[in-house]
């Protein structure tokens, strides 16, 4: 497969990782925020083939995962409405609300609906008039663009059964937070690839000057990953902050101009919540007032919501990079992907479900 | 003017299912008649009973049921009907057994075309054949519209167990190896893509296959096979894991071994799914002694089903009752099993 | 929340008076909006995320790099892999 078997070539791998142990002296703390990147870490064992002075740390990388609970809770209560199709990417349905998931309340007799792309739900939404079609429109700047299209594009249609349930996050405030966060021991991220293919990595220069730390745009096969990090590696050893971009064939440095233009016709920048982390100021995104009556969050009363998280669950310090799932308390045991207590363990990308699935207990790193 | 009298008779040639076709008069009888027993038809079949009479050949009887709700119920590389015939076929024959009988039961959906159902009849009735089989006996109901999706089919099988073997999933010892009949993930991403049709268009076949004349073949040379299962629902990960804790042993496997045709690589990969995971409709693993596995992979590579019969991996000690996979880079994972229902991701 | 295969594209038409296009990846084809590549061409790669092509691949970047890559290989005493042993607490 072109594009894809180039960059997992195990002579190529195998002497990046020689790469990296030649030129790391000291021990380092390296950081990815972006699910995708979590997810081909452990499905590949990189972190396994690395030097031990390399601690490879998972951020809050997954949009799933940090999806506030309350959201969650919203859209539950949506879906249950008479004359509601929810739709939603697959990742969403095995989330957790205080008692019950998406899945669920498809079998207690929801209308909840898989689709590959909002244009999908769009597409509902023209075929279904007489009811009302509700997109769970979640994600990272990666996502972003495409939910922004739909919504436009539904008011160009004039459509008046479409809205979107937004919750919409930004990787580089999550990042600065991190760094700021007392006792942060991350020196260095990798950042998320195709989040950097539509917002480029100029935005990343400000944090890595001014905490003085490499970021380096990286993409997600193995020979990515790990150019990635010996390009993060280098950088530390030298002593030098900045952004370095690993990912050449689809990162530029201003990303894609257009995806951004469409962006900011629908939507503005806003505080957030993250779940398992709190408020992180201008992470988020929302729907522009002139696009109000495409947003769910207006257009439907739901009353009030009480979520509850369990006492148990600590994937916000997983999240945040200062527990490792293997060291949760109740992680195999209490916590599962088959009864999981928090979203980390739920998404297929969530850092407590990728270390279930692929090393389950803890390796010795 | 007063209108012409018609008769109120009721119509006799439809062309789709109406639920007088399920009510066990007239109309059941036409549909049986021009649909299922000019095609099944065998020398129990068409005693037309309630029940069929049969002659068993001596020794223990391997007994096996398993429904089918596909949709949709036509693929590339076969229907639903076939999938019922070759899963009952290959459930029978990875325990040892000769396959010999099948019972066919249809739950229609009102409002399924005629012109459909006869095609699947065919299908099967083809399968039959293939496999050796006789369809002996069957009933047909139907259900209100919206109460199925189009056509569920139940298929219960007979055979006759094989004294000369003894296979269960309980018997896996260190050292054995792990025997994989060829590509995986064909059946499931075949479905998958047909299904999700207006996102994802491809032309990967099902593997729908009957395995029983390769297995018999396999345990006519080698009898000393300790387990054989077919990678239905649920994938290659759902048998090993099953296995390794059946036996309380360790699997590892290798991921360079593992054949997946580039075409289903490709649907995975836009879809997130591993091919571990994924359904198959005609593959076998077989789990040998060491010094056999030479020997079973040629017989299996003799038939078409098996010509890409390869050694994926080896019984172990260690880590009881878990999969570890060497990746390409040599480092391990485990394989564990899937969850439940394959959701493609996007994340 | 980066899931994007790359593929080829290898059709482009209107729907809704959205520019789309049909991606292939190995033979399964896709079908993604094209708003965001509006000058990318029939037989050029582009990463798909949730319907949309997000931007064209840089074939000179990727060969590029591919370049190095194997200078890197070149240069280095390489030593066939070996297998790192299982942790004895992997149960």
């Amino acid at each position: 497969m072109k594009h894809i078997d180039e960059y997992r070539d195990p002579e190529l791998v195998s002497r990046l990782v020689e790469e990296i142990g030649k030129r790391a002296a000291k021990s380092w703390t390296i950081m990815e925020i972006c699910g995708g990147q979590t997810h081909s870490i452990m499905r590949n064992g990189l972190d396994q083939l690395l030097p031990p002075n390399i601690r490879l740390v998972h951020g809050p990388g997954c949009p799933v995962c940090v999806t506030p609970l309350e959201t969650i809770e919203r859209a539950l209560a949506i879906a249950a409405m008479p004359g509601v199709i929810l739709t939603s990417f697959g990742d969403m349905l095995r989330v957790p609300g205080s008692q019950k998931d998406l899945f669920m309340a498809r079998s207690e007799g929801a209308d909840v609906r898989i689709v590959f792309s909002p244009l999908e739900a769009l597409q509902i939404a023209r075929d279904n008039p007489s009811k009302e079609v509700v997109f769970l429109a979640v994600g990272f700047e990666t996502t972003a663009p495409a939910n922004a299209m739909a919504v436009r594009q539904a008011a160009r249609e004039g459509l008046s059964n479409f809205s979107e349930l937004v919750s919409q996050v930004m990787v580089p405030p999550a990042m600065r937070a991190i760094l700021s966060l007392p006792g942060n021991r991350v020196q260095g991220f990798l950042a998320a690839g195709h989040v950097c293919a539509i917002m480029g990595w100029e935005e990343y220069e400000p944090v890595a000057e001014e905490f003085g730390v490499p970021v380096v745009p990286a993409g997600f096969e193995p020979v990515d990953l790990l150019d990635g990090i010996l390009k993060v590696v280098e950088m530390l050893e030298e002593g030098r902050g900045g952004v370095v971009n690993a990912y050449g064939r689809v990162v530029s440095r201003e990303g894609n101009r257009e995806a951004r233009r469409v962006m900011n016709e629908v939507f503005a920048v806003a505080d957030r919540p993250w779940r398992g982390i709190g408020v992180i100021p201008k992470s988020g995104l929302v729907l522009l007032p002139e696009y109000a009556r495409f947003d769910a969050e207006k257009r439907f009363d739901v009353g009030h919501i009480a979520p509850q998280e369990s006492p148990l669950c600590r994937s916000g310090e997983v999240l945040q990079g200062h527990l490792k799932p293997s060291d949760c308390p109740a992680f195999g045991r209490e916590c599962s992907p088959q009864t999981p207590l928090g979203a980390t363990m739920v998404s297929s990308e969530g850092a407590c479900a990728a270390y279930y699935r692929y090393h389950r207990n803890p390796f010795v790193l | 003017m007063t209108e012409p009298f018609s008769c109120p008779l009721p119509i006799l040639r439809h062309e789709t299912v109406q639920m007088a076709h399920g009510a066990g008069g007239r109309l059941s009888q036409e549909l049986t008649a021009r649909v299922f027993t000019p095609r099944f038809s065998n020398r129990f079949l068409d005693q037309l009973d309630d029940q069929a009479k049969l002659d068993l050949p001596s020794g223990r009887i391997a007994f096996t049921t398993d429904t089918y709700v596909v949709v949709p119920y036509v693929f590339s590389g076969g229907t639903i009907g076939t999938l019922a015939v070759n899963g009952t076929v290959n459930d029978l024959a990875v325990g040892g057994a000769r396959p010999l009988y099948l019972s066919a039961g249809f739950v229609l959906e009102e409002g399924f075309p005629i012109a459909d159902l006869e095609h699947i009849a065919e299908s099967m009735a083809a399968a039959a054949v293939e496999a050796g089989v006789m369809i002996v006996t069957g009933d047909t109901k139907v259900v209100q519209k919206g109460s199925c999706d189009g056509i569920f089919i139940n298929t219960s099988g007979i055979g006759v167990l094989r004294d000369d073997v003894s296979l269960s999933c309980r018997n896996l010892k260190p050292g054995d190896c792990i025997l994989l009949s060829g590509t995986i993930g064909d059946h499931g991403m075949s479905i998958m893509t047909a299904r999700e049709r207006l996102s994802f268009q491809s032309a990967i076949r099902s593997d729908c296959a009957p395995l029983n004349r390769m297995i018999a073949a396999v345990l006519d040379e080698v009898p000393e096979v300790h387990a054989m299962r077919d990678p239905t629902r649920g994938g290659v990960a759902s048998v090993l894991n099953e296995l390794a804790v059946s036996s309380s042993v360790g699997i590892d496997i290798d991921e360079n071994a593992i054949p997946v045709r580039d075409d289903v690589r490709g649907a995975c990969e836009l879809l997130g799914i591993d091919p571990l995971h994924v359904a198959n409709e005609g593959k076998l693993i077989a789990v040998v002694p060491a010094q056999e596995a030479s020997k079973a992979l040629e017989v299996m590579r003799r038939f078409d089903e098996g010509r890409q019969a390869v050694s994926v991996g080896s019984v172990t000690a260690d880590h009881a009752g878990m999969v570890v996979m060497r990746t390409a880079f040599g480092s391990r994972r485990i394989i564990d099993l899937p969850l439940g229902e394959q959701l493609p991701r996007i994340c | 929340m980066c899931l994007a295969i790359p593929g080829k594209l290898i059709g482009i038409s209107d729907e809704n008076g959205l520019k789309m296009g049909v991606v292939d990846v190995n033979g399964t084809k896709t079908k993604a909006c094209l708003e965001y590549v509006p000058e990318i061409l029939p037989g050029q790669y582009t990463i798909v995320h949730a319907g949309f092509a997000l931007k064209i691949i840089d074939e000179e970047e990727a060969a590029e790099s591919l370049r190095l890559w194997q200078e890197l290989i070149d240069s280095g005493a390489f030593e066939p892999d070996e297998v790192p042993p299982l942790p004895d607490d992997v149960i």
